[in-house]
């Protein structure tokens, strides 16, 4: 508990900085929208009929049940490929365990939209696969049949979430709560349904409503596998087609900011007051066990058939990019590296956007992220809170309807100088990534700050610097590993961001790398140079993510070396 | 490095966490030069007070005057009091160069001017050699002479040392206690440090406060206190006392506390008439033989031994005189005679040992 006495009038003004940017950007647009989607349109009164209309209408009808089947069936089939996974790595002596973890994050590398058209060229009614089958076993498997390519390509993408949070959750539990319930009689099925089970449940429900929840508010893969009766793809072609003032949009909108909230939620109440990361002394994780030679064998099997399944979106965009025609056979025609020549030469615009408005977003969400983690936590500034929430309630906004809330909101505000409306100028794409991706580089920002014990600032003050000197000599070159760590997630996670980019992207010479991807992946002409570009976005991404990876690890270890010399504070 | 050693008042000083007072009207004196402990058990506000003094922690009402400057409205950066933190503070990113420097780089000072007082200070607590080492590469020891050096190096008009022999093993404290005295007493400077360790306060302060739920107990010199306690929390606070509940009476024109199972046990002067205990150091107690031939001075009491417990220096006994039971120490010679559990006992004690107080 850390009282701080007096309210520097500093940090009340940034404070107020941070609050009207929130208020303007996030909280505004999306109020907007659910206004809009209780408004008639007409006279402007408050009405139910909007919603009314929305399941009086079978297209909407159906949408609705489909983002859910969707979504609930990516929660299913996601965990059939992560509750294995993670139960081999923490429950037998496996060497598989290392590449399990690194295979869990590699999907996590690329977004599930740009991997989806090879996907298609792959697992598709005339993919590969389905021509091998039919060949050599006479029958096809229906992979990417309509909203089973969206289930397929999402629960690929996704499982790493239930993987991560499962497997973090068994690794917590400590060795003697397995051996004092067998020291008291439990085992084999009596032992996991008693003790094991329910420790790992919280950090199950949290990954799995993690996944629901990006299934659910996707828009990008459904859109180019060209499954249009989902929620978010309906959304966006209403507001497209028809125009802002449709209420059709809106109405949906709220739909997906209800359900994001509700897995939120879940995932909160899973996870509150059940830290069971109860490892003492001495390791943590279950007893290992050894596996038998068969067994082994097995397990390896397994193991390489999902990492086959997961790297698939990998392999079938690299075909796609160095193929020449690929259509109806089992691989390329022939390779070529004409579609980066092509992608170099007329579209360079898009990388470039792309690194300039990534590179902006995830430096304003550093920026603010500590400033907001400094706030909260170290300063007595009145409601400080509420810069928290409203920042990490972001989490539960999806793009679509944040784009929605900018083109309803700033379309009629001119930006001088430029002479353009705010909702088209291209730097209201660089807000909304950095709103999007604000709480991943806060959350970062809190953790490096936690880090920080008082007494060093304390024992700064005491020796003479000011709050503002304190924060620039000594906390921040501190937390400085977090930030960073920050900074690339937000780079890395914005540079692929299609959903709030595809609603606010005005001119073709604006477009980031996902929009262009998105572009030519419509023709079939243009499924080359997309996936080079897609192949370009990941390069992007895999750099970022080993970068980030590399610098959370090395401030790990520095932190261990000091970790002796200052103990966290009260 | 030497400046006029200050005074410090503190008045009426009340804080609380939220709700929660812990510190509830504090007044106090400190003279300049003296070296000044807080003692108290974990929660007493000792810590908090001293936060107080340097500027952290919620504001308080009162006022706290240094040197006759009142500087409870001051925020810590302008109070110039130095504060040593218990786990020292060191800043992992700087060198001890830099850490020892940065207090004289915030106030500008010219840059040889930092060069020459940071190895002053570095050598003062002999350390001049480690100067590029990060405070990680240091030992325990080490650091702490750092934290002291980064301190005094600023020639601050107060030192604050919070709970500075904490984290030290047994061994380098008693040596750290020696030299921060030193320091002290080299450096002229008016030096509170915080403590709940009472060996620590008795073997380094002039005097001491002792503080319980945020309210000063009893001020005075280590020994002045533990002879003459103000109440029964310092008495226990500052080392094991036997306690024997009674009320006070005139008898024969001597006072007497008199006990319900009817020991009398004469006092020099009682606090008020009425209900009061009386106070005995096991070292004031002494066993002998029951027919020993009686000392006329003193006051015996008959009793059995419950149990012995040889503590190296002393020989613990623990003894049952009616429904008490008293501890008695021994110092341990070898030769002398010993007590065994069972036996029968006489365990005297001289009358002017014997510390009334009221409940």
């Amino acid at each position: 508990m850390t009282f701080l006495k007096r309210q520097p009038r500093g940090a009340a003004g940034v404070a107020a900085v941070l609050a009207v940017f929130l208020l303007v950007f996030l909280v505004i647009p999306v109020v907007k929208v659910v206004f809009v989607a209780f408004q008639d349109p007409a006279s402007g009164a408050f009405t139910f009929v909007n919603f009314i209309d929305f399941f009086n209408t079978p297209l909407f009808r159906e949408s609705f049940a489909n983002s859910l089947y969707v979504a609930c069936m990516s929660v299913v089939v996601g965990s059939a490929i992560a509750l294995p996974l993670s139960y081999f790595t923490t429950r037998f002596n496996f060497g598989g365990a290392v590449l399990i973890q690194t295979l869990g994050v590699i999907p996590l590398i690329m977004p599930p939209f740009v991997g989806a058209v090879a996907m298609q060229l792959l697992f598709g009614a005339n993919g590969s696969v389905n021509l091998l089958l039919d060949q050599w076993v006479g029958f096809t498997i229906p992979f990417m049949e309509g909203l089973n390519g969206v289930i397929f390509v999402e629960s690929i993408h996704y499982f790493p979430f239930i993987l991560i949070n499962l497997s973090a959750a068994l690794h917590n539990i400590d060795r003697s709560l397995e051996e004092s319930a067998q020291n008291l009689g439990a085992h084999g099925m009596r032992l996991f349904r008693r003790i094991v089970f329910p420790l790992a449940m919280p950090g199950y429900v949290a990954g799995a409503s993690l996944v629901f929840l990006k299934v659910f508010d996707d828009l990008g893969t459904p859109l180019l596998l060209n499954v249009n009766d989902m929620l978010a793809p309906q959304a966006y072609l209403r507001i497209s087609s028809i125009g802002i003032s449709d209420p059709m949009g809106y109405v949906i909108s709220v739909i997906l900011v209800v359900f994001s909230l509700l897995s939120l939620w879940t995932s909160f109440l899973a996870l509150r007051g059940k830290d069971y990361a109860s490892v003492q002394k001495g390791g943590g994780g279950l007893a290992k066990r050894d596996l038998r030679g068969g067994q082994r064998a097995m397990a390896y099997l397994v193991v390489t058939f999902v990492l086959l399944i997961v790297l698939s979106p990998h392999v079938g965009l690299s075909l796609l990019s160095f193929g020449t025609i690929w259509s109806f056979s089992e691989l390329p025609d022939g390779y070529t590296l004409a579609n980066y020549q092509e992608v170099f030469a007329s579209s360079s615009q898009y990388i470039t956007n792309t690194l300039l408005y990534a590179g902006l977003a995830a430096s304003i969400d550093v920026v603010f992220g500590t400033a907001i983690a400094y706030i909260v936590w170290r300063t007595g500034v009145v409601g400080r809170q509420w810069l928290d929430y409203l920042a990490t309630g972001a989490l539960a906004i999806p793009g679509v309807v944040l784009g929605i809330g900018y083109l309803r909101t700033f379309n009629e505000i001119n930006v001088p100088f430029v002479d353009k409306p705010l909702a088209s100028w291209w730097v209201i794409i660089v807000v909304a990534l950095a709103i999007r991706r604000l709480p991943y580089a806060l959350r970062a920002c809190v953790a490096a700050l936690h880090q920080v014990a008082v007494a060093l600032e304390e024992a700064a003050e005491n020796l003479g610097a000011t709050k503002y000197r304190t924060v620039r000599r000594v906390v921040v070159p501190l937390m400085i590993g977090g930030i960073l760590a920050g900074f690339i997630t937000s780079f890395a996670t914005a540079a692929v961001e299609l959903s709030a980019t595809i609603m606010l992207v005005a001119s073709e010479s604006d477009a980031p790398l996902s929009y262009g991807i998105y572009v030519f992946m419509q023709s079939a002409a243009g499924r080359g140079p997309g996936a080079a570009l897609g192949m370009i976005a990941v390069v992007i991404v895999g750099v970022a993510t080993y970068l980030s990876h590399r610098v959370i690890e090395r401030h790990r270890r520095e932190r261990r070396e000091t970790a002796g010399d200052v103990a966290p504070a009260i | 490095m030497s400046t006029e050693p200050v005074r410090v008042s503190i008045k009426d000083l009340h804080l609380s966490f939220g709700h929660t007072q812990v510190l509830k009207g504090v007044n106090l004196e400190i003279e300049p030069g003296e070296f000044f402990a807080f003692l108290g058990p974990s929660g007493s506000g000792k810590s908090t007070l001293l936060r107080a003094i340097a500027g952290f922690g919620p504001n308080p009402s009162g006022r706290i005057l240094i040197g006759g400057e009142d500087v409870a409205v001051l925020p810590p950066w302008r109070r110039n009091v130095g504060m040593v933190f218990q786990n020292y503070a060191l800043w992992p990113h700087m060198s001890v160069r830099r850490n020892v420097a940065f207090g004289l780089q915030e106030r500008k000072l010219p840059v040889a001017e930092i060069r020459e007082r940071v190895d002053g200070a570095l050598d003062l607590v002999g350390l001049a050699e480690l100067a590029e080492r990060r405070p990680s590469q240091l030992s325990g020891g080490q650091q702490q002479r750092v934290a002291l050096a980064r301190t005094v190096v600023v020639e601050p008009r107060l030192l604050l040392l919070d709970e500075p022999l904490s984290n030290l093993d047994a061994n380098l404290r008693v040596q750290m206690r020696r030299d921060i005295l030193n320091l002290q007493r080299q450096l002229q400077l008016t030096t509170i440090f915080v403590t709940h360790d009472q060996e620590e306060a008795n073997t380094m302060s002039d005097r001491m406060a002792v503080l319980n739920e945020g309210v000063i107990q009893q001020v005075g010199p280590p020994m002045a206190l533990y002879d003459h306690p103000a109440n029964l929390f310092v008495a226990d606070f500052l080392g094991t006392a036997n306690v024997l509940r009674g009320r006070f009476v005139d008898i024969d024109g001597g006072c007497r506390l008199v006990t319900d199972d009817g020991i009398e046990l004469p006092v020099k002067k009682y606090p008020a008439a009425g209900s009061g205990v009386v106070i005995l150091r096991p070292q004031a107690l002494n066993l002998t033989e029951p027919e020993a031939i009686p000392d006329p001075s003193q006051v015996v009491l008959p009793g059995t031994v419950r149990y012995r417990e040889f503590l190296g220096a002393i020989i613990r006994y623990g003894v049952d005189v009616g429904p008490h039971q008293l501890v008695v120490d021994h110092g341990h010679r070898p030769g002398e005679p010993i007590y065994e559990a069972g036996m029968a006992v006489a365990v005297r004690v001289d009358p002017t040992h014997i510390v009334p107080l009221t409940e």
